[in-house]
């Protein structure tokens, strides 16, 4: 399906094959990537870092090592990281300007375990700065352009990475997913983004945002990839108090093709006022497909939904008013000089922090402060407990759960910044799974009106992403799209 | 209604210096995000108990062994001064 592409490209499970195969080197791989990117970048601006040196020198030694016959599946692929996710002697900016220079003296868990594995780095990613945002126009660095029409938004908080897996310049990537940040953005971005369960993969060396909603998450081109870097970075790491100690399963053998008898459950409240019709239409034709294929499709309640975005934009910001207090002046980061200790956070911060930033950590510093707290943050973390019941009811009666993963496709650049509310919208089907710690994807599943592609959100119970990944798969197969960008469409065999 | 936010009192909490333009805008568009997420009061009734994690974890424990620490070049090498081996911040107390 995929011959005649350029190997950058291609799924990672086809570029594993050709490499070990010897029909395609790492190195060619690698090359190819890097050729896209400076074929595009200059219109994307989906990289913040690149690390080409390091790259063809991590894919030269993938070589040998897959030569040897002794190579582990990401071995060799091409890999892009979202810039919030430390990487030893690497900038790590977390699209702030209070970060500019940063370089983590370790690696994030996730890295270490790719790297170890001979995974290739390609470079650091663009995104909202904190990974606060639905736009990637909270970056300090300038936004992401969104590979389908440049005119758009890729999507947030994530948005370099899953632009850059849409528009070649990565195989696959790692972002994070804190309110929708990876399943948002590969919606809008055409591509596949997996939120796993809370704390199945650590979070060591993730600069934090929200600790008790924050999740690694996966970029890919298809659900088998996903699948293949999920398997890489889950599991319990002691350096994580909040990862999960149990076993992880074999993630490829889920992919069965088989949902006969499945019970999907499409979600009433995702399909109601605001959702563009072309989205839901989309994601209702996929969804006959399932039952075709012989799943049991019915339809389910989350009544809750309504209060999700209230409570998220409660906990979230306090949760982050508190992690970026580190942020003075003191360790790391910028510094503004100022008579004493205090002024010179006060202004440091107020230098070095961009308006959404500064938004939530006053929304969250309110939420949290003497005489408030009960009534916003104390009220925000009951109906906490309403959105996990409401999955708890929900999961009794069905497998899955069906809704779109955003209420539009991608919109114009500058369209929603000036009204926050708007904005926070963007990602009113995605923060529930946030708020209960339950896994759930995001899969293409066809084009609107205008040519922009459109993303259903599958969610399972805790530590089922078998499931998730099960159906999936079958619907991917199902569909059999062949996306295309039009941003690589004028690409030639450059580089491969 | 849009809540009445003391945004001065705000700020100063979180050490965060805002400019005149700054304050205007956020007293604004706080009150109004807060007056959209104040809805959680509508649902959340005394007998639901709050949530802090998804999925709680309990004394999660290791055994207490040392293991080596970061390079200390490499950790101040981000700071933005540095005396020694420590990092220098402004003067904290006044002293005679």
């Amino acid at each position: 399906m995929t011959e005649g592409r350029d190997l950058c490209d291609r799924s990672a499970s086809e570029l594993a094959e050709l490499l070990r195969r010897g029909e395609a080197s790492s190195v060619e791989v690698t090359r190819a990537c890097l050729a896209r990117m400076d074929a595009l970048e200059p219109r994307l601006n989906a990289y913040l870092t690149r690390t080409d040196d390091l790259a063809l020198e991590q894919a030269a030694r993938a070589d040998e090592r897959i030569a040897s016959g002794d190579a582990p599946a990401v071995a060799g692929i091409p890999l892009a990281l979202k810039d919030v996710l430390s990487t030893r002697g690497v900038r790590t900016t977390c699209g702030s300007r209070i970060l500019e220079t940063y370089v983590p003296p370790f690696d994030c868990t996730p890295w270490a375990r790719l790297s170890e594995a001979g995974s290739v780095l390609l470079g650091k990613t663009n995104c909202d700065e904190f990974a606060m945002g639905s736009s990637n126009e909270n970056s300090a660095f300038g936004p992401v352009r969104n590979p389908w029409d440049l005119d758009r938004v890729p999507g947030g908080s994530s948005g370099g990475s899953a632009a850059a897996v849409a528009a070649g310049e990565a195989v696959w990537a790692l972002g994070t997913d804190t309110g929708g940040s990876v399943r948002q953005p590969a919606a809008l971005c055409g591509v596949v983004g997996l939120k796993p369960t809370y704390g199945l993969v650590s979070r060591y060396g993730l600069i934090a945002f929200a600790s008790s909603l924050d999740t690694v998450g996966t970029f890919t081109r298809s659900v088998r990839d996903a699948a293949v870097l999920l398997q890489a970075i889950a599991g319990k790491d002691p350096m994580d108090a909040t990862s999960l100690p149990d076993p992880v399963p074999d993630y490829l053998a889920a992919l069965t093709g088989e949902v006969r008898g499945l019970r999907v459950g499409v979600i009433t409240e995702a399909f109601g006022e605001g959702v563009q019709p072309a989205v839901a239409a989309g994601v209702r034709a996929a969804v006959d497909r399932l039952a075709d294929l012989g799943a049991d499709v019915g339809e389910v309640s989350l009544p809750h939904t309504d209060y999700a975005l209230s409570a998220y934009y409660l906990i979230a910001p306090s949760e982050a008013s508190s992690n970026l207090a580190r942020y003075d002046g003191v360790r790391y980061g910028l510094r503004v000089e100022g008579r004493d200790s205090v002024e010179m956070m006060a202004r440091t911060r107020g230098a070095g922090f961009g308006p959404e930033v500064k938004r939530r950590i006053m929304l969250g510093t309110y939420a949290l402060s003497a005489g408030y707290y009960e009534a916003y943050y104390g009220q925000a973390q009951k109906v906490r407990t309403l959105i996990i019941r409401d999955y708890d009811a929900a999961f009794a009666r069905y497998d899955v759960l069906v809704s779109p993963t955003s209420p539009t496709t991608a919109f114009r650049l500058g369209e929603k910044v000036d009204d926050p509310l708007a904005m926070y919208l963007s990602d009113v089907f995605t923060i529930p799974a946030n708020l209960a710690g339950v896994p759930a994807i995001s899969v293409p599943v066809g084009l609107d009106e205008t040519g922009l592609p459109i993303g259903l959100q599958l969610t399972a119970p805790v530590l089922r992403e078998d499931l998730l990944l099960r159906v999936a798969d079958a619907l991917e197969r199902e569909l059999a799209l062949d996306l295309r960008c039009p941003a690589i469409a004028g690409q030639g065999q450059s580089g491969a | 209604m849009p809540v009445e936010i003391d945004i001065e009192h705000v700020a100063r909490l979180a050490r965060l210096e805002l400019t005149a333009e700054e304050k205007e805008r956020l007293r604004a568009q706080l009150g109004l995000i807060l007056e959209h997420a104040a809805k959680v009061g509508e649902v959340a009734t005394a007998e639901v108990p709050p949530t802090a994690w998804a999925i709680p974890r309990v004394n999660v424990l290791r055994p207490d062994e040392p293991t080596p620490s970061l390079p200390v070049e490499e950790v101040l090498a981000n700071a933005p001064e540095v005396e020694d081996d420590r990092f220098k911040v402004p003067k904290i107390v006044e002293v005679e």
